[in-house]
């Protein structure tokens, strides 16, 4: 029963992906030529790998608001890397992203853990000072594309047996976190921690290392998504990211992560970045006014809530009823 | 039975420890030993420091002096991790579960058996909940989620949780306080085999014939200190009363006879699906009615539909003749209604708020001058009805979250009292609390049904039911199978009629 409830959930998204496929579709054809479907793919990409980490430490009742920044920030500083070394790997540009992001994750932990202040209001701190230092370091310049290695740039666009590099290391993310997150003991523990932080503690979980560890994982994949954010757009100016934590959140309450930690999976986050993408891109493609994707947002994001809390009261009714005494 | 020689070294020992918090001396010097196959019971009244203890055994607090010592050996204890380590299992008196997970992985947190490429391994996972579970003799579906379970199944499964550690030292603090009697027999049934098989066993209950029925010694302490350590054999239990209160008690249902006045509460047909079924009964101003059952008979589904907080399906509620809107507790509050819940933690306190808020919350607006609450007078109220209760807290401004169980089940009653209620309806009025403030609860239920409130008592407890009643309801699968008079009502008749057999 319990696990009927994930899966309404996520079939509730594909039912919702499949029906603004098919109505944009028949408006406009152009909407499934493979240009369009390559886009939604890479934009997908990027924002699933940030929400996969988002997902990580939602679960764990905490919440990450500086990806935007950190994405800015590892992305700038790839971007800085590669104009001054132009022979540099690309898989290189990959771990210095990542290891960025990690750091930044590591100090929104260590804050969260030793400072005893909720991730809320520490990550909306760090989401200024990250990207206070971009600005700093920046100021009003910007990396160009014909500025960065071409091995790169292809890195963004090119595919590997027909799919995008940028699909496949999302891809990749997602199932190693899938995996670990449902079938590890480290996994599960944060699902108790962000259950009851409580009950955790007593049952002799590190909920402290864990937690930094958490913000680790998420600061980590924020880097990692500005490497492909470079990659994808060739072009990092300081403003890089800003504003894409709540996309990231959006997309994992409305692929039913809940936000008081405990319950949700990365499959349901990453399905929640698709269905956002597709519908930014549906939008531009039906000619609406891109004012009107935020309403669109802010309206599935209220419907993910309602509809959770429909069926945890049904559930609740269910084990109640189930529950006349043995 | 396995017995030790007084020579052996002790499992588990505890050795002149002391903790305080702030200023105040929680636990002062208290040394004991805990014997492998023995049943070693801790009583005292509430905040005598047997909570604090157990935290310190269970690695959440760290004494400030003296030692733990496990074999002989002086052990530290910095996590809960290190204490379970070590052997140690504790079953506390609210229940610690993960209301997301699953009931099987709940039992298993942090020790999952692992299979291939170090994997959870789930079919490993829910056969060994199966089989704890078969072996406790109870059916609760390993796959369904901790949310949702009663408070006795929650128990169970924090049972099993102890018994799948393999735990050496098993600590209960209050395990059965709210088991029904079937359950208390089958959770003793398991703790003697586990005794048997040579586990130490910490035991802390209020009920004493729990207690002489378990336990091999028994260690008795007061206002934080050690009293006494001695063989249960040699003690009674008038002299163990006598030990923790540090003086003689009054009789312990002092039972008032009051002259029944007009009916005030009327239910008629009160059904919910699943629940309970077909439920009519009154209540006279003066009068006390208890709801007698198993756990899980529906009693508390029953007054929590007829307070309103929960649905009904079919019924009336009257007060005073006029009838109650369904699903409305502010419409009941208003009309004169109290509820004091089973679960006060959940349900009866803010834990978070301070004492005196929780005791004027109901009433807020009743105090508010202009609309806002000022602090002298909301004080003074609270003052009052924690006196009234003889509650004991460092200042009335402290969250209730500081306050032992026994204090805070007091601030939930003095919170429902202070609006003067016309009915008042109580669910396990003394589940968790020591004898001198059972004495006093019940002193007040009497005296209050003496002012004409009319009282409707929800226990588990036997001796209390027929202490206090005038009228016993006794329920059976969400029905009222019998009712019987003050003059009528025995153990036996009360017993038979909960389970379903002729008397």
């Amino acid at each position: 029963m319990f696990g009927t409830v994930f899966k309404a959930r996520e079939s509730g998204i594909v039912l919702a992906l499949v029906v603004l496929i098919v109505f944009t579709a028949t408006q406009n054809s152009r909407f499934l030529s493979g240009q369009s479907i390559r886009d939604i793919l890479l934009g997908t990409a990027i924002l699933a790998v940030l929400a996969v980490g988002q997902a990580v430490v939602m679960i764990t009742r905490n919440i990450d608001l500086s990806v935007g920044s950190v994405l800015g920030l590892s992305a700038f500083t790839v971007g800085s890397l590669l104009r001054d070394n132009q022979g540099l790997p690309v898989i290189v540009a990959l771990l210095a992203g990542l290891g960025v992001g990690a750091v930044c994750g590591l100090l929104n932990g260590v804050l969260v853990r030793f400072g005893q202040v909720p991730a809320l209001v520490v990550t909306l701190g760090t989401l200024y000072a990250y990207r206070g230092v971009i600005y700093f370091w920046a100021g009003g310049q910007q990396i160009n594309a014909d500025k960065l290695p071409g091995s790169f740039l292809s890195f963004g666009h090119d595919s590997i047996a027909g799919v995008p590099w940028l699909v496949l290391i999302a891809v990749i993310v997602l199932v190693v976190a899938g995996i670990v997150l449902r079938n590890y003991r480290a996994g599960r523990e944060l699902y108790a921690m962000g259950s009851s932080p409580q009950a955790a503690e007593l049952a002799g979980i590190k909920v402290g290392r864990n937690t930094i560890a958490a913000f680790l994982v998420s600061g980590g994949l924020a880097g990692l998504a500005g490497v492909l954010f470079a990659a994808r757009f060739g072009t990092i100016d300081a403003a890089a990211g800003n504003g894409y934590e709540l996309n990231v959140v959006a997309a994992a309450v409305v692929g039913g992560v809940a936000v008081f930690g405990g319950s949700g999976t990365v499959w349901g986050a990453g399905l929640g970045a698709l269905l956002l993408t597709v519908i930014g891109s549906a939008l531009a493609v039906l000619d609406i006014n891109q004012f009107w994707q935020q309403a669109i947002v802010g309206a599935l994001i209220l419907l993910a809530i309602g509809a959770d809390r429909l069926v945890a009261v049904r559930v609740q009714r269910a084990l109640k009823k189930r529950d006349s005494h043995v | 039975m396995t017995r030790h020689d007084e020579g052996s070294v002790p499992l588990l020992e505890v050795r002149g420890v002391t903790k305080s918090f702030g200023a105040v001396a929680a636990v002062a010097g208290v040394s004991f030993p805990l014997y492998a196959g023995e049943a070693h019971a801790l009583v005292g009244e509430n905040g005598a420091g047997k909570s604090t203890i157990v935290k310190m055994l269970a690695g959440v607090h760290r004494p400030d002096s003296g030692t733990l010592l496990v074999d002989g050996e002086p052990v530290e204890f910095a996590t809960p991790a290190d204490a379970k380590a070590a052997g140690i299992a504790v079953i506390y008196q609210e229940p610690t579960l993960f209301p997301d997970l699953s009931v099987a992985e709940n039992i298993v947190m942090g020790r999952h058996p692992r299979g291939r490429l170090g994997m959870i391994d789930r079919a490993a996972i829910r056969a060994e909940a199966e089989q704890l579970f078969a072996r406790l003799g109870v059916r609760i579906d390993p796959s369904r989620p901790a949310r949702g379970l009663s408070i006795a199944d929650q128990q169970i499964v924090e049972i099993a949780k102890a018994l799948s550690a393999d735990a050496r030292v098993l600590i209960m603090d209050e395990p059965t306080a709210a088991l029904s009697l079937v359950e208390v027999e089958r959770l003793f049934s398991v703790a003697r085999t586990l005794r048997d098989a040579g586990a130490a066993i910490m035991f802390i209950s209020h009920r004493f014939e729990e207690i002489t029925q378990l336990c091999q010694r028994v260690t008795i302490m007061r206002d934080g200190r050690h009293v006494s350590t001695d063989p249960m054999a040699g003690l009674t239990v008038d002299e163990m009363v006598r030990r923790m209160v540090g003086r003689e008690l009054g009789t312990l249902f002092p039972k008032q006879d009051v002259e029944p006045g007009a009916v005030v509460l009327e239910v008629a047909g009160l059904t919910r699906e699943g629940a309970f079924r077909d439920i009519s009964f009154s209540v006279r101003a003066g009068e006390i009615v208890a709801f007698a059952g198993l756990v899980g008979a529906g009693r508390s589904e029953v007054v929590q539909a007829v307070f309103g907080v929960d649905q009904r399906d079919a019924g009336t509620v009257k007060l005073n003749g006029k009838r109650l809107k369904p699903g409305a507790p502010r419409a009941s509050m208003a009309a004169g209604m109290a509820l004091v819940p089973e679960d006060r933690r959940q349900e009866g306190l803010v834990m978070d708020l301070s004492i005196e808020r929780n005791v004027t919350l109901p009433r807020s607006r009743a105090l508010a001058k202009l609309g806002f609450l000022f602090g002298p007078g909301e004080r003074r109220e609270a003052r009052r009805w924690t006196e009234r209760l003889h509650t004991r807290y460092r200042r009335l401004g402290d969250p209730v979250a500081t306050l032992s169980g026994g204090n805070q089940q007091k601030v939930v009653l003095a919170k429902w009292l202070a609006m003067a209620p016309k009915v008042l309806i109580v669910d396990e009025p003394t589940r968790g609390i020591d004898v001198g403030t059972k004495a006093e609860v019940h002193r007040l239920m009497s005296s209050l049904a003496a002012e004409g409130v009319a009282v409707v008592m929800v226990s588990s407890e036997l001796p209390e039911v027929l202490g206090m009643a005038d009228r016993v309801l006794v329920m059976r699968e969400g029905r009222i199978v019998a009712e019987i008079p003050r003059a009528g009502a025995t153990e036996d008749s009360v017993m038979f009629a909960a389970m379903g057999q002729a008397a």
